[in-house]
């Protein structure tokens, strides 16, 4: 969402003119609402998430330093904001700071399974979309953070390190267990629904 | 259904996968790569299942649209209605 705030003034901004802080809202709440859908997995959850990220964001324009882009400013809050909101839910949750993150990606047991030729009336059923969905969901939190960030936002590397306060070695260490947890997942489902196919 | 059997160029590939497939690996490694995806066919495999398990969840997902009623109440708590026709 960077190139849709080039033309938004940070001076209007951080001089409390609301005009323009409406301007960010409708240029930006779109993919905040998204990112803290996807992290709490529930709508009133990331309703509250948003409305507290301009809340918060409102508040604090006038300290913005501009070390990071507007765009990956926000992300932060709501990303803070849901987080926070995870770790109330369940307790033992770890940070998303926190972790062997840094290990070498598991090698054994990968499932390896060509699903790709399946037709994609199979691969985007609703029953395949619904499986999809929970295995992001199951994913451990600091992981699943940064897949969203990098996969569906499209946040560099680099944006990604700013956004969630981690070093750009660590991003990549989590995308890829991020996304290799996921292949295997969705490489064991088609895998069975092919297998189930085989049998008719 | 098969499990991977691993070799040095398998667990090489396995490392640099996420740069492998956003474009980010240095040209001397990407070649080396490709040419061992070439010959390797659960390498193969891995790779462009995960490009596609990537891209499906991209197409599953909603575009960045805030739904309208919620885009109301959030103008509405930040005292932002008088711009919520604009």
């Amino acid at each position: 969402m960077n190139e849709m705030l080039d033309s938004i003034s940070l001076e209007a901004l951080k001089a409390g003119d609301r005009e323009t802080f409406a301007r960010l809202v409708d240029e930006t709440s779109g993919h905040i609402y998204r990112v803290a859908f996807q992290i709490l997995g529930n709508a009133q959850d990331a309703e509250d998430v948003l409305q507290e990220t301009y809340l918060k964001a409102f508040n604090s324009l006038a300290d913005f330093e501009g070390r990071s882009s507007l765009s990956t400013w926000l992300y932060r809050i709501a990303i803070n904001e849901a987080l926070m909101l995870v770790r109330k839910r369940k307790p033992q949750t770890i940070s998303v700071d926190e972790g062997q993150a840094e290990d070498d990606p598991d090698s054994e047991g990968m499932e390896i399974v060509n699903w790709c030729c399946l037709p994609e009336g199979e691969l985007l059923s609703s029953e395949a979309r619904q499986f999809l969905d929970q295995a992001v969901q199951n994913l451990p939190d600091s992981l699943r953070v940064v897949f969203i960030m990098r996969d569906l936002e499209g946040l560099s590397i680099q944006e990604t390190s700013q956004a969630l306060g981690l070093s750009e070695s660590n991003v990549k260490v989590r995308l890829l267990r991020a996304r290799l947890n996921l292949r295997q997942e969705v490489s064991a489902y088609f895998g069975g629904k092919m297998q189930e196919e085989a049998r008719r | 259904m098969s499990e991977h059997q691993q070799s040095p160029q398998c667990q090489q590939l396995l490392g640099s996968l996420s740069d492998y497939i956003d474009g980010e690996l240095q040209a001397e490694l990407c070649a080396e790569l490709e040419a061992h995806i070439q010959d390797c066919d659960n390498c193969r495999i891995v790779v462009n299942t995960m490009r596609k398990t990537i891209e499906l969840y991209q197409q599953t997902n909603p575009p960045a649209e805030l739904p309208g009623e919620i885009r109301e109440r959030l103008f509405f708590k930040l005292h932002l209605e008088d711009y919520l026709k604009e």
